[in-house]
């Protein structure tokens, strides 16, 4: 048990506090290479240590607090956006079993339910910072934060929603299984699995759309949008507490990527494998396959930053509510009557 | 009065084509080119301290020779400068940084050149305008701009130094009557 308990929470450590800086250098390096340039590579050999010579900065800089700020919201704005993101990846199921280890944190009953109650909390960290600071463009920024992402949580609740019928399951554990089996019996498809990217493409592209609204990352980066909103809700901080901002962001951008990879890229599972074989050997190796979906999609997440500009609010807003929701809600619909026909 | 409107708004582009409110597939028409800048793309940086400006060769067509750095006199086939010390550089020199005093020669092909041709470097803007009032060719700006010295006068540079001809030299080998670029 303790030893289930180490290993979880090993990994769960790694995922949520080793990533983010390796993927703060990965993102200089690939928008360097988009752009034609070249990137960090003063800091260690290929600019390696770049991460932490940032964070040592970061750690040696003064922490500011405005005059009339709310000192204790603007405190724990930081950490609101930090915890609840590291918080929700409890439920992603890392890896089948390792011996008698479940790599997973918590198999919680309420499951991908829970994920998005905790990952909605994270608004709040924006709301408070942008609040707390006493300063005008933080403040609509964490009105505009607010906004983007009340709206896209429909979207994101009801591209689940076609996903929980599909699987007939919230617990995440349970859905990675019903994703390891083909798509179908025989046919062209007898050879896909049956993730549910295949089986629920709408819902995939909604859900990445709203992945990316929810981490505020490019092209829906409202609340920072440098143009119109200075550095956005975290224009007042400074040292740690903006380096906790900005970690929280990376984690949130792991979590959601976590997701997208559970639901619908067969979390741990990789066509071929013995889902009953509970062999360490195999445990590690889902770990890896895992790995490696995740820093698939994380490579996506940094790519469609650098490519596309960022929307105008009327236009995000406008993706949302007249948009996706739309084209969700029939999603489920047409969910429901195949769900209907074919039980 | 004014008779009927005559004046039509102006054709804006048709946004409402399937392809271009769906967004995605002009996404993806993105994604593709990012794509192919990450991996085939090549580094425009110049990386500076390790890499002299002057040996790069970065650009397809040598652009930064467009750069405007300090200036030459260019020379002839037999060696001697082209300039006829005719005076318009320095009528065009908004900085009034060219001085010339102008000498009879009896040359076949002409009877004038500098006898001082000093163009004031510190105080030079670098605005090509002398380059481009020149009838014969006979000044050019080239890309060459680390060139450092210890005192006031040694900027001001001379007829000597402006006919250098030293293909080591990152001016003076900019001296070749056709170099590409220019
Ligand atoms: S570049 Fe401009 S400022 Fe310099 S010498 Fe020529 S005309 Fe004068
Ligand atoms: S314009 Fe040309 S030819 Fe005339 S004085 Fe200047 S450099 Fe000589």
């Amino acid at each position: 048990m303790i030893w289930s308990l180490l290993v979880a929470f090993g990994v769960f450590f790694i995922l949520t506090n080793g990533l983010p800086p390796a993927l703060v250098y990965a993102e200089r390096k690939l928008a360097a290479g988009i752009q034609n340039r070249v990137g960090p590579n003063r800091v260690g050999p290929y600019g390696l240590l770049q991460p932490i010579a940032d964070a040592i900065k970061l750690l040696f800089k003064e922490d500011v607090t405005p005059r009339g700020a709310d000192k204790f919201l603007f405190s724990i704005a930081p950490i609101l956006s930090f915890v609840p993101a590291a918080l929700a990846f409890a439920i992603i199921p890392f890896g089948n079993y390792a011996g008698e280890v479940r790599l997973q944190v918590a198999d919680l009953n309420v499951g991908i339910l829970f994920a998005t109650a905790i990952i909605s909390l994270g608004a709040y960290g924006i709301a408070f910072g942008g609040w707390a600071s006493n300063s005008k463009f933080p403040l609509l920024a964490a009105v505009r934060s607010s906004a983007q992402l009340i709206s896209y949580e429909v979207v994101m609740a009801l591209a689940l929603v076609a996903m929980i019928m599909t699987y007939g399951t919230v617990r995440t554990e349970v859905m990675v299984l019903a994703q390891a089996v083909p798509l179908a019996e025989t046919g062209p498809f007898a050879y896909l699995p049956a993730w549910g990217v295949f089986q629920q493409p709408i819902a995939f592209v909604l859900f990445v759309i709203c992945c990316f609204a929810e981490n505020n990352r490019a092209p829906f980066d409202m609340p920072e949008c440098e143009a119109e909103l200075v550095g956005g809700y975290h224009t007042e901080y400074s040292s740690m507490k903006f380096a906790l901002f900005f970690q929280g962001e990376y984690i949130a951008m792991t979590t959601m990527s976590a997701l997208i990879v559970t639901i619908f890229l067969g979390g741990w599972h990789f066509p071929g494998m013995d889902v009953a074989d509970h062999s360490v050997g195999m445990g590690i190796l889902t770990i890896l396959v895992f790995m490696a979906k995740l820093l698939g999609v994380l490579f996506f997440y940094i790519w469609v930053r650098w490519t596309l500009p960022r929307f105008r609010y009327d236009q995000v807003m406008r993706l949302c509510w007249k948009g996706c929701i739309p084209i969700a809600l029939v999603n489920i619909a047409i969910t429901g009557i195949i769900g209907v026909l074919y039980s | 009065m004014a008779g009927p409107a005559t004046t039509h708004a102006p054709e804006t582009p048709s946004q409402t084509g399937i392809g271009e409110r769906l967004f995605l597939p002009s996404v993806v028409k993105g994604l593709l080119s990012t794509l192919r800048h990450m991996m085939f793309g090549e580094s425009f940086t110049v990386e500076y301290p390790e890499e002299s400006v002057y040996a790069v060769n970065k650009f397809p067509n040598d652009e930064n020779r467009r750069f405007r750095g300090e200036h030459i006199l260019v020379k002839d086939d037999q060696g001697r400068e082209k300039c006829v010390a005719c005076m318009l550089c320095s009528a065009a020199c908004p900085a009034v940084c060219i001085t010339i005093v102008p000498e009879e020669v009896d040359w076949e092909d002409r009877d004038r050149r500098p006898k001082v041709f000093e163009i004031d470097m510190l105080r030079c803007i670098y605005c090509g305008f002398c380059e481009e009032a020149c009838p014969c060719d006979a000044i050019r700006l080239t890309p060459a701009f680390y060139q450092v010295s210890r005192t006031r006068e040694e900027k001001v540079y001379d007829k000597e130094k402006l006919l250098n001809d030293d293909p080591d030299d990152p001016r003076g080998k900019y001296q070749s009557p056709i170099h590409p670029g220019k």
